[in-house]
């Protein structure tokens, strides 16, 4: 038994905080990818395009079904020896797909749930004016989906910041990775994981503090 | 001109709709009365294809689509020369009063921003409503929104207005002020057609009067003439009901 090395885990707070802007821009960038495709595979979930939706169920069935750190590896050890002209991927890239890829998986069902909670009357009055399927969903159905939807959607995004620590397994010197290498040079592998675990979750604190304040806006929006 | 010719819609192995044919003259305003769960609402929602027809052709203006080939544009095209205002009023709950009307104007007809917003403006004002421009539905009671929904349907200057029972959702108190801007819409000449239980206005707006029963129109003519002459014994019946 012996006591912790204050003075150690206090001067590795800024070298181990400096990472978090690439902790969060990786975060953020897989994010906004997440959710592009994630609305893309929802809807079509709800128009069920023949053979279009058979692929979209594999794809979303596959990526929730495998392990993220499976995933990872198959795209920056296996994809490069598949598909030549990738002769190699670096680690950041292949996080950012990979993140994008399995969240989008999860978050099309929360998408695509909200979609059909929307309330008939509103698809009814979109098309009775004359709508096309595209003006239909993104001036009326997206928008109120979007509401439902917006608070798992946030959930998501934490699970993914805490996600991209897995980066540090394909040599991408982020958060985690700066923390073990900080802790193979002073042994004091407790402390300086102890201060990653405090970064990652004042961080992720901060994100649920927004969430409340997001939520109770939503649930403002539209009673006026 | 409207004309709807052999109009047949089923659900599942029940005829809702037994081929109808119906003109409508330009101005006219036509109410459709009847017992519940005859067609009536089919009927309109099969006029702008929310009910896609089993057979039939609907002609509005320039515009005809036969259930047998409908196109996609076709039926655009139809539901753009038409107007529906619902029983649940059916207002976009992310959008203010003011962004509902200038919806159709903006999205569908690729009208100016400010044109449109000039436009839906004056349009509450006509529905007495210029107070509530910025307010969602959720804050509005029922009469205010169905007043909403109408004054939707006016912005866009269709050929033809269907109304599917407007105040049958409203508590007694807001009913006088929707059924008072519809007469101020029929002073316009606007085509109307109009589902029904108010039997006094009916009488009062009516061109013409259509009774529905099974799926056919059994028995139609003037105001005066279907209400205090009718014929068909089914229609007889179902006034001495409503009536009592
Ligand atoms: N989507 C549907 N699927 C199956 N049956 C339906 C559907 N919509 C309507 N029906 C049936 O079609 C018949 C006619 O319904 P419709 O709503 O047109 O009647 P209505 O005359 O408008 O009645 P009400 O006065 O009660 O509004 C009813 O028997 C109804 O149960
Ligand atoms: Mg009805």
């Amino acid at each position: 038994m012996r006591g912790l090395d204050l003075e150690y885990m206090l001067g590795l707070v800024p070298v181990i905080a400096g990472y978090i802007p690439l902790t969060l821009a990786i975060a953020a960038l897989a994010m906004l990818l997440a959710l592009v495709l994630a609305v893309a595979l929802a809807v079509e979930r709800v128009a069920r395009v023949p053979v279009l939706d058979a692929l979209v169920l594999l794809f979303i069935s596959f990526f929730r079904g495998t392990p993220l750190l499976v995933q990872l590896f198959l795209f920056y050890y296996g994809l490069p020896q598949v598909l030549s002209f990738l002769t190699a991927i670096d680690g950041v890239t292949a996080t950012i797909m990979g993140l994008t890829l399995h969240f989008a998986a999860y978050m099309a069902e929360t998408i695509r749930a909200a979609i059909t909670g929307v309330d008939r009357s509103q698809w009814e009055a979109a098309q009775s004016i004359g709508m096309t399927q595209v003006q239909m969903m993104s001036r009326v159905i997206l928008p109120q989906a979007a509401r439902t939807a917006a608070p798992t959607l946030v959930n998501y995004f934490i699970d993914m910041i805490k996600a991209t620590s897995l980066a540090f397994t394909l040599g991408v010197t982020e958060m985690m990775g700066a923390t073990q290498k900080e802790a193979a040079g002073s042994f004091l592998y407790f402390e300086a994981f102890l201060v990653a675990a405090v970064l990652y979750w004042i961080m992720v604190e901060a994100l649920s503090q927004l969430q409340k304040r997001l939520e109770t806006r939503l649930n403002k929006a539209y009673a006026r | 001109m409207i004309r709807i010719e052999g109009l047949t819609k089923r659900f599942g192995e029940t005829t809702v709709l037994n081929n109808i044919n119906l003109e409508i003259e330009d101005g006219e305003r036509v109410v459709i009365i009847g017992p519940s769960g005859t067609g009536k609402s089919t009927l309109l929602r099969c006029v702008n294809f929310l009910d896609r027809p089993d057979a039939g052709r609907i002609t509005v203006g320039a515009v005809t689509v036969d259930a047998a080939h409908s196109r996609k544009r076709e039926i655009l095209a139809l539901r753009r020369a038409t107007a529906m205002v619902f029983q649940n009023y059916g207002l976009f709950a992310n959008k203010t009063a003011l962004e509902n009307i200038m919806e159709a104007l903006v999205t569908v007809q690729k009208r100016p921003r400010q044109e449109a917003e000039q436009r839906a403006r004056d349009i509450l004002s006509e529905t007495g409503l210029s107070d509530k421009a910025d307010n969602y539905p959720a804050s509005l009671s029922g009469g205010q929104q169905q007043r909403v929904g109408i004054g939707r349907a006016m912005a866009i200057g269709s050929e033809l207005m269907l109304f599917d029972e407007p105040t049958s959702a409203l508590d007694p108190e807001w009913v006088g002020e929707v059924l008072d801007l519809m007469r101020s819409v029929a002073q316009k000449r606007q085509t109307m057609l109009i589902v029904t239980h108010e039997m006094r206005f009916a009488r009062d707006i009516a061109d013409r009067v259509l009774f529905m029963d099974g799926g056919r129109i059994v028995e139609q003519g003037p105001p005066e003439q279907v209400f205090d002459a009718p014929q068909d014994a089914r229609l007889k019946r179902f006034l001495s009901r409503v009536a009592g």
